[in-house]
């Protein structure tokens, strides 16, 4: 707290100042469904909405640029075609410096990224191939591992007991399992190329964390007086786990989920990199850093471009669970800036009386 | 409390037996153990070596009876078996990396936490500021950095364009040092409190600083042949224990202050006939000697002057110590890198990417530790990059929930400074769930850096892995999982009782 917010503080009518904070802290919520605070909350968060627009911008781009199974996109190159040889040595064609400041002037041109003369690749549409294996490689292991992870975590929490102990022990082991060796014995056993074995296995070994988050939330939930009230009503044990206690949940299910994809991507580029992950003919982020990491000391672009990419997608996804995290949070305030006490008066502090009547609302988590 | 670490120790041991089965079963469906035989072009050595192979992994049987001999030869004649390709014991194996794999990660492990540590707290002090929205900034971007993509623009950066510079006479460009001021300038501002005037000035004085210093550098090309000298050494003394001072106990209390002036002066005094001592015959064991006298020496000037409150001084005094010994250490590296970098083998190129380190480097025990420093420094840099965002993400978080608890308010009620508040309340506790973490982090590190490991090219126990599953070598992969599986059980069961000890609310085992 600043010692300006502390002054002035001292200076208001202490019971005043009280009320005023309840009824500031009450107008924020008054009138409106857990839903619509979470999504107001969402949308002020301004990190998260520029990474939001940074992340579409990317889906839209990666997937209309060299299209999508049989939709052709708009690009000239295709990932897989093979591009006439550039003289010089192929290096990227995008350039924003003008021309008056010694550059080229603003343009995509041929091969905005480069082009690997070697094989002869534009590495434009070699990066927005790995982009989409990338994104959909995440999206599956999105929905296999929430699936899973909700369904055994929502499962050991509500009946504890032998279940909780049976189901737990199963996650430890799983989680003791290195994933590197389930990605090999998915490839070579299943005998599939491209991304989907390495989906399937991120999918279906990375729920450990979501579940045991799963489990806490509904071992608390469980003993509360909504669930006893549903019981008496007499709710089918699956009537209670999917309507009352799991919306709940749903907060930190979305943003564990949402930090768990960005995760997703650096471990799939990791096994990408060690060899283990996506193989030829499929392109995804991390072979293309692994295939062209000698690359980087002579043709920096090849290797740059694609890790680039990583990054902007990984940063897009934390800031966008840090969003998240602010929004379904009920103890989440607004921080009042020098300039709002400037204004005089509006002191929207935090007391424990005022996040007491706010914890109604954490009662409805 | 008995029963509980017994029921938990069961428990692992299960989880342990079920993971390894599947483990070794997926291993035995991973691929053809005896694919690396076609390389051999003699058909009868070839034979001689897929039945020696076919031996060795027991290939002839099931299995499932296959992982039961396995176990049982693992569990009674503590034998994990042969390297396929190579018919070595894989324990020979183990006893070669684990130590080089324990080298590689422990200095980033305990750099992050310390540096991470002591970020993430200040960013809880200044929640909200622009410091604090910097550090969070650059923390997700450190989580969103892909380690293999980073090491492998630090190896081209440090391996190439850092030694280059270093031949080229280690002179700084205006544009880096001016750039070099503005980051340092606005990290100043954001990091001060107080009125923006105050706060400009801060900066100010950070950006000139670092201008004169970078100049300095620069100047006396202090990055080819750097040290300290006797002078900078007593001034970074004095410092040391003003920062001690200021930070654990304030400027008024005058028996810890006195403390941990007299240890600076002893130091600064045995400085010089320390040098005889360290240019004679030196080891790693007279090193952590040296250390222990020092702190000794400490403990005993915050007994006899502490007065009422020697635990306070002898504390104070013990960390000035503990600082000016690394300290020291530092200078007596510094003196010896000349002599490191341009010996024969080195030639002028000191930061290293290969290996961990240069076998036909010879000297004495300082030439030595530079270069493992040299080898060491990059594949630091780029494990600590992540670690240490993370552990600035865990103590912010944990201090801000500290700082918001009912007894952190009586402190600050009953009229503690707010340094009493910040260090002895709210610091300790933030810590408690800190040490857990850490517990459970230091399971992993046996594991290995596969990616580090692999960009720079070290023999440690995530390559024995890779390898082992490259080749489809059960007993390799074996051996690294029964290894870091039984770290990580054992650690996690120490990270929930050091929870316990810690925290008296909390009770294992009910």
């Amino acid at each position: 707290m600043s010692e300006e917010l502390q002054r002035r503080a001292a200076d208001v009518d202490a019971d005043q100042l009280l009320d005023d904070e309840i009824s500031l802290e009450m107008n924020e919520v008054v009138g409106l469904s857990q839903a619509q605070i979470v999504r107001r909350r969402f949308l002020r968060h301004r990190g998260a909405m520029i990474s939001f627009a940074v992340l579409l911008f990317i889906v839209v781009l990666s997937a209309t640029s060299v299209g999508w199974g049989p939709i052709p996109g708009w690009w000239k190159w295709d990932y897989n075609e093979l591009v006439p040889r550039v003289e010089g040595d192929g290096g990227p064609t995008l350039s924003f410096r003008p021309s008056w400041l010694g550059g080229s002037g603003i343009m995509i041109g041929d091969h905005p990224f480069g082009v690997d003369n070697e094989v002869g690749k534009d590495m434009f549409a070699q990066t927005m191939r790995g982009v989409q294996t990338s994104l959909a490689i995440i999206v599956v292991l999105g929905v296999l591992s929430t699936t899973i992870g909700v369904v055994i975590g929502a499962l050991s929490g509500y009946y504890g007991r032998w279940v909780d102990a049976v189901l737990m022990r199963f996650t430890d082991i799983v989680i003791v399992m290195p994933l590197l060796v389930i990605t090999a014995v998915a490839g070579f056993a299943l005998d599939l190329a491209g991304m989907w074995p390495v989906a399937i296995a991120l999918g279906i070994f990375t729920w450990t964390g979501l579940a045991r988050l799963v489990r806490a939330e509904f071992l608390a939930l469980r003993e509360r007086e909504f669930v006893d009230a549903a019981r008496v009503a007499n709710a089918s044990d699956r009537r209670i786990i999917f309507k009352h206690i799991l919306p709940n949940t749903v907060g930190t299910i979305v943003v564990s989920t949402t930090l768990l994809m960005g995760a997703g991507i650096l471990t799939e580029a990791a096994l990408g990199f060690l060899g283990f992950g996506v193989r030829p003919p499929a392109v995804s982020l991390g072979s293309l850093v692994n295939s062209y990491q000698g690359a980087y000391e002579t043709r920096p672009w090849l290797f740059i471009w694609p890790g680039v990419f990583v990054v902007a997608i990984v940063l897009c996804l934390q800031f966008i669970g840090d969003g998240l995290r602010d929004a379904f949070d009920p103890r989440q305030k607004r921080i009042p800036k020098h300039k709002d006490l400037d204004r005089g008066g509006e002191i929207t502090r935090v007391t424990p009386a005022a996040a007491g009547v706010l914890g109604e609302a954490e009662d409805q988590r | 409390m008995f029963v509980y670490i017994t029921r938990r120790i069961i428990a692992g041991a299960f989880v342990m037996v079920g993971a390894s089965f599947i483990v070794y079963l997926l291993m035995t469906q991973a691929g053809d153990p005896l694919a690396f035989t076609l390389a051999i072009t003699n058909p009868t050595q070839r034979a001689s070596v897929v039945e020696e192979v076919t031996r060795t992994l027991s290939l002839d049987v099931p299995p499932v009876q296959r992982y039961l001999e396995w176990l049982q030869r693992l569990v009674f004649e503590q034998d994990f078996g042969l390297v396929s390709v190579t018919q070595q014991p894989v324990s020979d194996e183990l006893a070669r990396r684990i130590p080089m794999t324990l080298k590689l990660v422990t200095a980033a492990t305990v750099l992050s936490v310390v540096v991470g540590v002591i970020t993430g707290i200040i960013t809880a002090l200044r929640q909200y500021s622009g410091f604090d929205y910097l550090v969070t900034f650059t923390t997700f971007l450190f989580f969103s950095l892909p380690l293999f993509w980073v090491a492998v623009i630090l190896k081209a950066w440090g391996g190439i364009n850092f030694n280059d510079w270093l031949r080229d006479g280690a002179h700084f460009s205006p544009t880096f040092v001016i750039a070099m001021a503005l980051l340092l300038g606005v990290i100043g501002t954001s990091f001060a409190g107080g009125s923006p005037f105050r706060r400009l000035t801060i900066g100010a004085i950070t950006a000139a600083v670092t201008v004169l210093l970078l100049a300095w550098v620069s100047a006396n090309q202090w990055l080819i042949n750097p040290g300290f000298g006797p002078i900078v050494f007593a001034v970074l003394s004095v410092g040391i224990a003003f920062g001690v001072i200021m930070v654990l106990t304030g400027w008024g209390n005058v028996r810890a202050r006195n403390a941990a002036l007299i240890t600076c002066g002893i130091g600064i005094v045995s400085h010089f006939p320390l040098q005889a001592v360290f240019d004679g015959e030196f080891n790693i064991w007279m090193l952590f000697g040296l250390l222990a006298v020092g702190l000794a020496i400490a403990t005993a000037v915050g007994f006899l002057v502490g007065g009422f409150d020697k635990g306070q001084s002898a504390r104070t005094a013990a960390t000035v110590a503990f600082l000016m010994g690394t300290l020291m250490f530092l200078d007596r590296m510094m003196q010896s890198w000349s002599e490191y970098s341009s010996s024969s083998v080195i030639r002028n190129r000191p930061i290293k990417t290969i290996g961990d380190r240069e076998a036909r480097l010879e000297g004495s025990f300082w030439v030595i530790a530079n270069n493992t420093f040299a080898h060491l420094v990059l594949p630091t840099i780029a494990l600590m990059l992540i670690s240490v965002a993370a552990y600035t993400r865990y103590s912010r978080a944990s201090m801000l929930e500290v700082l918001n608890q009912d007894y952190i308010r009586t402190a600050r009620a009953k009229g503690l400074t707010e340094r009493t508040v910040v260090i002895r309340h709210a610091l300790r506790n933030a810590l408690i769930p800190l040490a857990t973490i850490v517990a459970f982090d230091i399971s992993g590190i046996i594991g290995g850096a596969v990616i580090t490991e692999t960009v720079f090219q070290w023999d440690g126990m995530g390559r024995l892995f890779v390898d082992g599953l490259r080749d489809i070598d059960p007993n390799r992969v074996m051996a690294f999982f029964v290894v870091t599986g039984t770290f990580a059980v054992v650690f996690n069961l120490l990270a929930d009782i050091i929870y316990a000890v810690l925290d008296p609310r909390i009770r294992v085992g009910e």
